[in-house]
C-alpha cells in the first residue's frame, strides 16, 4: 500500500485508529519536512487491525517514541537504514511520566492553568494502563489518555 | 529525623517517628496552657485559603505557646489573591517572610506543589479531598494516648470516605500501625478511593467493607466518624442521595463495647446525636484538645530539631 522507505522510522503495531495520536505524542504537524506516512485499519496476525507510521530520513530515538506506550503498548520501532531493519523495539513507558498526559482529576493543582505545574505520574501498571498523579495521587487510565488525546 | 521537613502526607513518616512524636506531644500537654520560649523570634506563616477553626486555631495556639509568632490570612478576599494572584507566587512570597508555611486549599496536591516552591518546611493542613497528615496525627496520638499500643485494635472508620480528607489519612496512617482489624463502614456511593483500597491491599492491612454499622460495632475498639463533605459534592443531587444515611447514637452503642471510643475530627452536624456526648465512648473532644499538644510538638521537632 505505502512503499518502503529508505531510511528513517517505521512504528509498527500501532493499535487500530491511533496512528494520528501517534503523530501528535511525536509533535509531528507536517511541517517539519520529511516525509511521513501513514496507514490506519490494516490486516495484523497479532491485532486483528493495525495501524502503521513511517518518517522517512528520521530515526527515532527510543526516549523519543516510548510515550506511544500510553496509547498503544504493542507497538514496534523499526530502525530502517538503506531499506533494511538494523534495530527493533518494543515501546516501553518510562518509570516517570513528565507532561503528555493531563490528570484525570479536575481539582488536581496541575490542572490549575495559571499555576504552571508540569504534571508528573508514576506508572503504577503498563497493561492496563495505571497512571498516579504524584501531586494529588488519583489514577488516570488509558481510557483518560485516549479521551485527552481526542480532544486535542 | 524531623528537623526541616515538610509534612505532606502521613505516609512521609514511619511509626519510628510517629512514636516520637507522641512522646514529644506527651511531653507538650504540660505547657499547653503556658508558654515555652523554644521557637522564640522564628515565624509561621498560616496560609488558610480554606475555612478552619480548629486546625487554624491550634496551629497559631501552639506557635504563640512556643514562643514563636504567626503570620495568619484565613480571608482570601482580603489579600492580593483576591487580586489575581497565584498560589505559587503567594507561596514564594511567604517563604521569604516565615520559617515555616502551614497551607489549606481546596486543591489537590497544592500542598506538595507549595512544597517544591518554598524553601521552608511546608505543612500540609488539608487538600481537597486528598490528605490531612496532622489531624491523623492527633487521631492516632488520642487512640496511643488513652489506650496504648494500636496493633492489637480494632478500628472502624464510618462516613464519608470518598471526599473526606481526614478519613483517608486516618485510613492511609493504618498501613503504618497496622491494627488487628480495620472496617470501613459507608453507605456504597461514599466508600473509600480505589487507589487508597490499593494501597492497603499491597500493605498486608485487613480490612473489610460494609454499610452496617450495627453488624460490626461489637467487634470495634475504636470507631472513628466523619461528616458527609457536603461541600466537596461535584453534584448537590448526589449529596442528598447520602445526607443522612448514617447516625451514631446512645441507642446503637448498647451493641459496643464497654470501653469502645469514639474519635471524630470535627466538625460535626447530624452523624453523632448530642446524647452520645455524655457517654463514656465520647473521646471527640479530649481529642480536639490533643490538637495543641501535638502541633506543638511537631512545630517544636521541625523547627528545632530531636
Amino acid at each position: 500500500m505505502v512503499r518502503k522507505i529508505r531510511n528513517g522510522t517505521v512504528i509498527d503495531h500501532i493499535s487500530a485508529g491511533n496512528a494520528l495520536n501517534v503523530l501528535k505524542i511525536l509533535g509531528i504537524k507536517g511541517s517539519e519536512g520529511y516525509r511521513v506516512a501513514i496507514v490506519m485499519n490494516v490486516e495484523s496476525k497479532k491485532l486483528g487491525l493495525k495501524d502503521i507510521v513511517k518518517v522517512e530520513g528520521r530515526e527515532l530515538a527510543p526516549k523519543e517514541v516510548n510515550m506511544i506506550a500510553l496509547i498503544a503498548p504493542k507497538a514496534t520501532i523499526n530502525i530502517i537504514r538503506d531499506y533494511k531493519v538494523v534495530k527493533k523495539v518494543r515501546v516501553k513507558l518510562p518509570r516517570i511520566i513528565d507532561g503528555i498526559v493531563k490528570c484525570s482529576n479536575p481539582n488536581c493543582i496541575t490542572n490549575r492553568p495559571r499555576e504552571h505545574v508540569k504534571p508528573r505520574f508514576k506508572v503504577v501498571s503498563e497493561e492496563p494502563l495505571i497512571l498516579q498523579c504524584l501531586y494529588c495521587e488519583r489514577y488516570t487510565t488509558r481510557e483518560d489518555v485516549v479521551k485527552q488525546f481526542k480532544q486535542l | 529525623m524531623f528537623k526541616g521537613r515538610d509534612v505532606i502526607s502521613i505516609l512521609d513518616f514511619t511509626k519510628e517517628d510517629l512514636i516520637t512524636l507522641f512522646k514529644e506531644a506527651r511531653e507538650m500537654e504540660k505547657h499547653a496552657k503556658s508558654r515555652i520560649n523554644i521557637l522564640q523570634g522564628k515565624v509561621l506563616a498560616l496560609a488558610f485559603f480554606e475555612p478552619s477553626t480548629r486546625t487554624m486555631f491550634s496551629f497559631q495556639t501552639a506557635m504563640l505557646r512556643l514562643g514563636g509568632s504567626v503570620l495568619v490570612f484565613s480571608e482570601v478576599e482580603k489579600t492580593s489573591i483576591a487580586k489575581g494572584e497565584n498560589l505559587g507566587d503567594t507561596i514564594r512570597m511567604l517563604d521569604s517572610y516565615a520559617n515555616a508555611i502551614v497551607i489549606r486549599h481546596r486543591i489537590e496536591g497544592a500542598a506538595s506543589y507549595a512544597a517544591e516552591i518554598a524553601e521552608s518546611p511546608v505543612i500540609n493542613a488539608g487538600d481537597g479531598t486528598h490528605h490531612h497528615p496532622t489531624q491523623a496525627m492527633i487521631d492516632y496520638y488520642t487512640i496511643w494516648r488513652e489506650k496504648g499500643d494500636i496493633e492489637g485494635l480494632t478500628l472502624g472508620v464510618l462516613g464519608d470516605l470518598k471526599y473526606g480528607r481526614a478519613a483517608s489519612s486516618f485510613i492511609l496512617a493504618s498501613t503504618i500501625f497496622k491494627p488487628k482489624k480495620l472496617y470501613l463502614i459507608s453507605p456504597q456511593e461514599l466508600r473509600v478511593k480505589p487507589e487508597i483500597r490499593e494501597f492497603l491491599e499491597e500493605h498486608n492491612v485487613k480490612y473489610v467493607e460494609t454499610q452496617n454499622l450495627k453488624e460490626v460495632l461489637g467487634e470495634l475498639d475504636v470507631l472513628y466518624v466523619t461528616r458527609i463533605q457536603k461541600e466537596r459534592f461535584p453534584d448537590l443531587a448526589e449529596y442528598e442521595k447520602v445526607k443522612g444515611s448514617y447516625r451514631v447514637t446512645s441507642n446503637i452503642l448498647k451493641y459496643a463495647k464497654k470501653d469502645l471510643m469514639i474519635l471524630h475530627p470535627l466538625p460535626r452536624v447530624e452523624e453523632i446525636s448530642f446524647d452520645v456526648d455524655a457517654t463514656r465512648h465520647a473521646y471527640y473532644f479530649k481529642q480536639a484538645s490533643y490538637g495543641v499538644p501535638v502541633r506543638m510538638a511537631l512545630l517544636k521537632l521541625i523547627l528545632s530539631g530531636d
